[in-house]
């Protein structure tokens, strides 16, 4: 079922109609096969930049589509509700492309947005480590400057993308201090020292690869650090909360399919006589479900439409991910109960659905830590006025 | 060289489809509809064409008779890389037939020719709605030019044009020169998806309106009252039955053989 949308402009309405003809034809229909094989679908990427799909929120002048965040994270829902993996592979391309966008020099964005946008050189996000996930300070990949290079030593984990992405955005320590300590790097995938770990066993999104990135001697050309050194941290703290939003999206797009599949499962499903849809005990699952991801959406909306608007957003990110993420956990858990022995075999998607909703609750800033953000913004006011 | 691509919009074969109740003519006004599928490899073939014809001026320029709602066929072309479009939009054309469409399209071709010569019209190989594949063949012949139907595969050298036909039991590759009208298959390419720089830039892309008069038919030729086939009634097709479950109780084979007995289908 279509979700109805109010969208701020007519070329937005087109765009959308365009992202469901490509999510109908060329994502759906091969997502659950792919998923299953563990195949990495990184011609689906090319196909989303070609169409322009991955430039939406990027300036004109470097191949990007100057679209609002709020447009831009509708067309991140219908993928993800289309397919999770790509979702969140498009929601990590983004972080990393804004890096680019956001603290590139004019050379470097000339040089490398157009073809990021356009699909040809898909990027991963390099930050957390095995020791350091929600602790970024813990960071110990070290870049140390040696003559027209950074010469970078260390193991990068849990990363999207990792042996398939054509380049890899980089945070390394190149220095001790506590809060200049940290630098980004555009990484090529093709230097010399940089290698692989074997895929991580995951419970879902199986189809998108994460492996360790480790860096052994590889030599980085210091014209691909980004910004200044010691601009780590800012440049990671200010793609933070845009990534927050896009996983919010993602988790909404995956909690309205398992809805669709719930509610189109209750229409059929005859039991006693009658549709189980017909029973008030499903009816209020299916009522619930839809409350779960209708405010949800509308959520991740308002943070959308404060960041369009260029006001403060940070709490409002981080609450749209708790929210989100959290309904999507529910949704697709009540999906599988909706549909019931059926929803517990891999015959149907919403099982699927239900192990790539988990994650949504961990990566990209736990809920926990989400709930450190909300709950520090709202008590540094109070000091703040006291 | 210079195409005109003629589009139908045409309701959602996806969605609920159904024919009016007063004049059993297609509802094309309360359902969501969209440019036919089958066309959308017409404007493909047209922007191979132009586009393979590096250095050489050519413009395709795609054209409809429909409701307003219509434009949106336009637009999705538009979008797709089409030049400019034309929409001929009259209340009184609702309810033609194929021979009062062709002959407003024909019309309509004449005066784009008009401004700037064209070399081929390329239509779909049928509408999804009402599945005739008897327009082109109308066209040529209000147009006097030749037509070749159902091309699978076709290619361009200066003024001939080379259509490989796919039939049941042979396969033919004809020429013919321009001027032409063709018809293409859905095996006859692969239709791009509109970009998001296309969709930009259809918005700034001319798109003329023409009524029966800027054609000169007069409104007695088109319509319902003007069509040669009426429809006296339809029906809309009964639900599907429930299906029949058996339980296997031991008994399931020889139930399952008494099914297909009884249908005949062993």
């Amino acid at each position: 079922m279509a979700v109805e949308r109010l969208l701020p402009s007519e070329e937005a309405y087109d765009l959308l109609a365009l992202t469901r003809d490509i999510c109908a034809e060329r994502l759906a229909p091969r997502a659950a096969a792919d998923e299953a094989a563990e195949r990495f679908p990184r011609d689906v990427f090319t196909l989303l930049g070609q169409s322009g799909l991955l430039s939406l929120p990027f300036a004109e002048e470097y191949g990007g589509g100057d679209q609002p965040y709020e447009v831009y994270l509708q067309m991140l829902e219908e993928i993800a509700g289309a397919w999770m993996s790509i979702g969140v592979g498009v929601s990590v391309h983004s972080l990393s492309s804004y890096a680019v966008s956001t603290h590139g020099t004019a050379q470097q964005r000339k040089d490398l947005l157009p073809d990021m946008l356009g699909g040809s050189q898909l990027g991963a996000y390099c930050l957390s480590e095995p020791q350091a996930g929600s602790d970024v300070s813990g960071i110990r990949t070290k870049a140390v400057r040696d003559g027209d290079a950074y010469l970078v030593n260390g193991v990068k984990a849990w990363i999207s993308h990792g042996g398939h992405a054509d380049f890899y955005l980089l945070f390394a320590r190149t220095s001790d201090d506590a809060k200049r300590g940290l630098s980004t790097f555009h990484v090529p995938a093709d230097l010399a020292g940089l290698s692989f770990g074997p895929p991580e066993k995951k419970m879902g999104l199986t189809a998108s690869s994460t492996t360790q990135v480790i860096f052994e001697d590889v030599r980085v050309p210091a014209d691909r650090l980004l910004g200044a050194e010691g601009d780590g941290m800012r440049v990671a703290l200010s793609a933070l909360d845009s990534g927050r939003l896009g996983i919010a999206a993602c988790a909404v797009g995956l909690g309205q399919a398992a809805l669709d599949v719930a509610v189109r499962y209750a229409g059929e499903r005859q039991q006693f006589g009658q549709p189980i849809g017909e029973f008030q005990g499903l009816q209020f699952l299916l009522a619930d479900m839809a409350a779960a991801v209708e405010s949800a959406r509308a959520t991740y909306l308002h943070a959308a439409r404060l960041r369009d608007a260029g006001r403060a957003f940070s709490r409002a990110a981080s609450i749209a991910k708790l929210v989100a993420t959290d309904a999507a956990m529910k949704v697709t858990t009540d999906a599988v109960q909706v549909l019931g022995g059926y929803g517990y075999t891999r015959e149907f998607p919403v099982e699927r659905y239900m192990r790539e909703a988990k994650v949504t609750q961990i990566f990209e800033g736990t809920n926990q830590i989400q709930r450190m953000v909300i709950a520090r913004d709202l008590l540094r006011r109070v000091t703040a006025e006291a | 060289m210079n195409i005109v691509v003629c589009v139908k919009y045409v309701p959602d074969a996806t969605g609920d489809r159904r024919f009016n109740d007063a004049d059993h003519t297609v509802d094309r006004v309360g359902v969501d509809g969209l440019l036919s599928e089958l066309d959308e490899y017409a404007v493909e073939e047209a922007l191979k064409i132009v586009e393979a014809s590096d250095g050489s001026e050519g413009e395709v320029t795609v054209l409809t008779v429909g409701p307003e709602q219509a434009a949106d066929a336009i637009r999705k072309s538009l979008q797709m890389g089409a030049h400019k479009g034309v929409h001929v939009l009259d209340d009184a054309i609702h309810g033609s037939d194929a021979a009062a469409t062709s002959l407003l399209l024909a019309e309509a071709i004449k005066k784009v020719g008009a401004e700037s010569a064209w070399d081929l019209v390329i239509c779909g190989m049928a509408s999804t709605d009402g599945s005739m594949s008897v327009v082109p063949a109308m066209l040529a012949e209000r147009l006097g030019v030749a037509q070749v139907t159902f091309g699978s595969e076709i290619s361009v050298t200066g003024d001939m044009v080379s259509i490989r036909r796919d039939g049941d039991t042979a396969t033919e590759t004809v020429e013919a020169s321009t001027p032409l009208v063709l018809s293409v298959t859905d095996q006859s390419n692969e239709p791009r998806y509109p970009s998001f720089k296309g969709i930009m830039a259809a918005k700034k892309k001319p798109v003329e309106t023409w009524s029966l008069a800027d054609l000169g038919v007069p409104a007695e030729q088109v319509g319902l009252a003007a069509a040669w086939t009426k429809v006296d009634a339809s029906a809309a097709r009964p639900p599907r039955e429930a299906g029949t479950i058996v339980t296997d109780e031991g008994d399931g084979a020889a139930r399952l053989v008494e099914f297909l007995a009884g249908q005949k289908f062993i």
